[in-house]
């Protein structure tokens, strides 16, 4: 019989596996991955507000990681977006948030829980924001597929067809940072965009369809949230690069059955 | 009523107004082909009548319920996105197999849908895009620069296509092209374009005008001051309107 706390781990591993791989997906597509590390630093700002002002760590997070979503959104519109942009934004934030965490006194403890992940310490609730955010995150890319794999292939088409691509990509973004926000304390700050991105990097060398991407992603994602919480159990590691070294790992062995 | 108008518009690209003051209509069953120099907005008009540009001033008005098929001059699938051609064709709506098969079929490629998109000639691949458009049972289908590629046997095969979905949809054609010698043939009407209207009508009407030939070419015999154009103009396709698949 497992330990409950193995199981809650196992559990809030598997729900953020499968909402970070179904949005990993348009990530990867539509290369949003400097965008989620933007999104994903902003969270340790939002850690240090809730720290410093004795507010929902949750509540924070989520608040700056929108803000911090649809200030990048607003941005790509007017055409800045560069890579060197989003580098200052994505870095500064992050030392922003280090500087941050470092001024409020009693945090040096639970910075590393909010870095890189703990797993192993989540409580019932924390569950229920997952798997709850999981809930919507996979609600709303079913209910809006079609029109944002429309948007992503191209714009033109979308418009055409009569569907905005840049309402589209403003949910995108707002569902990821709805991701970071429910998947900081699983994988930690620093690697929630790799937990975006391997699972689907890994599943496109499987699969032929968008759809099949998606679904593989989420299953290589459990997979290695599966494999990350039992290394991270064993070895006494810390839950986020566990998970993303498993996640690594599937990746590698994805290649070997690469399609074109 | 028209299918679709545009009033008066103004579109800007950044500081520089690339349309000014131009106003257009297109009627059902008509085959409406827009030529200009590089530069000139032709796809910027195109992409302000489908919506992905707002013009400044004036205004684009559809016929309600209007469904536009679309077949851009270019279309990039990222590499990272794997994409077969049959599930291409339920974008944005899902069509059945026999409808899918049906459209392949009468565009010329049948049997293709379980290759991938990237694994497609160039030819194959403007009649996909092409597929694709009618499946909607568009009102209007739109080309920007649809034969760019394709030799001119090719091209001129695409649009003797183009023509027979015409007549078999019963629906509109706007088409921007700079293959003037090969269009001119297949148009009801031309609109000869460089920033504004410059002139409009029949394909003989606007060959004969000292606004067109003044942009074209000045040689007595039309169609071969054209071609010679086409050919001395061979790099539209590095014009900068072109690239905006990979603006975003």
């Amino acid at each position: 019989m497992l330990s409950d706390f193995i199981m809650r781990a196992a559990l809030a591993g598997v729900g953020t596996a499968i909402a970070a791989g179904f949005l990993g997906s348009f990530v990867v597509w539509r290369r949003m991955a400097y965008f989620g590390d933007a999104t994903a630093h902003a969270a340790v700002l939002g850690v240090a507000i809730a720290l410093g002002f004795q507010v929902s760590i949750l509540g924070s997070v989520g608040v700056v990681a929108v803000l911090m979503a649809v200030g990048l959104w607003a941005l790509t519109g007017r055409g800045f977006a560069a890579d060197t942009v989003l580098g200052v934004l994505s870095h500064g934030a992050l030392a922003l948030g280090l500087l941050a965490v470092a001024l409020v006194p009693s945090a040096r403890v639970d910075l590393d829980t909010y870095l890189f992940g703990d797993v192993l310490t989540v409580s019932k609730t924390d569950l229920a924001v997952i798997w709850g955010g999981a809930a919507v995150v996979v609600g709303v890319l079913a209910w809006r597929w079609s029109r944002m794999l429309t948007a992503t292939v191209s714009p033109d088409l979308a418009y055409a067809a009569g569907i905005d691509p840049r309402r589209e990509q403003l949910i995108l973004t707002l569902l990821l940072a709805g991701v970071v926000a429910v998947s900081i304390k699983v994988v930690g700050a620093l690697l929630i965009t790799a937990l975006l991105i391997i699972p689907a990097a890994a599943a496109r060398n499987l699969s032929r369809t968008p759809e099949a991407m998606a679904v593989i992603a989420v299953v290589c994602g459990i997979v290695a949230a599966l494999g990350g919480v039992g290394l991270s159990f064993t070895l006494d590691t810390q839950a986020g690069p566990s998970i993303v070294c498993t996640a690594a790992a599937l990746f590698v062995l994805s290649l070997l059955r690469r399609r074109a | 009523m028209s299918l679709l108008t545009a009033q008066n518009i103004h579109v800007r690209h950044g500081a520089a107004t690339v349309l000014h003051n131009v106003s257009f209509a297109i009627q059902k069953g008509e085959i409406v082909t827009i030529v200009g120099p590089n530069g000139s907005g032709k796809s910027t008009l195109l992409r302000t009548l489908i919506g992905a540009l707002q013009p400044t001033s004036g205004q684009v008005v559809r016929k309600a319920g209007l469904k536009i098929g679309y077949v851009p001059q270019k279309l990039h699938v990222d590499a990272t996105m794997p994409m077969t051609v049959r599930r291409f064709l339920d974008l944005p709506t899902r069509v059945t197999d026999a409808e899918a098969e049906a459209a392949l079929t009468r565009t010329g490629v049948v049997g293709i849908g379980t290759r991938p998109l990237d694994g497609l000639s160039g030819g194959q691949f403007q009649r996909v895009l092409l597929a694709r458009a009618i499946l909607s049972s568009p009102d209007i289908l739109m080309l920007d620069e649809a034969t760019q590629g394709l030799d001119q046997p090719g091209s001129a095969a695409f649009y003797q296509l183009i023509e027979d979905l015409r007549d078999s949809l019963g629906c509109a054609v706007l088409m921007v092209s700079h293959e003037l010698h090969v269009v001119m043939s297949a148009s009801d009407r031309v609109i000869c374009l460089n920033g504004h209207v410059c002139c409009e009508g029949t394909p003989e009407v606007v060959s004969a005008a000292p606004e067109y030939r003044q942009l074209f070419g000045t040689g007595t015999k039309g169609a071969l001051a054209l071609y010679r154009h086409d050919h001395d103009h061979g790099h539209d396709h590095d014009h900068p309107h072109c690239h905006h698949e990979d603006a975003h």
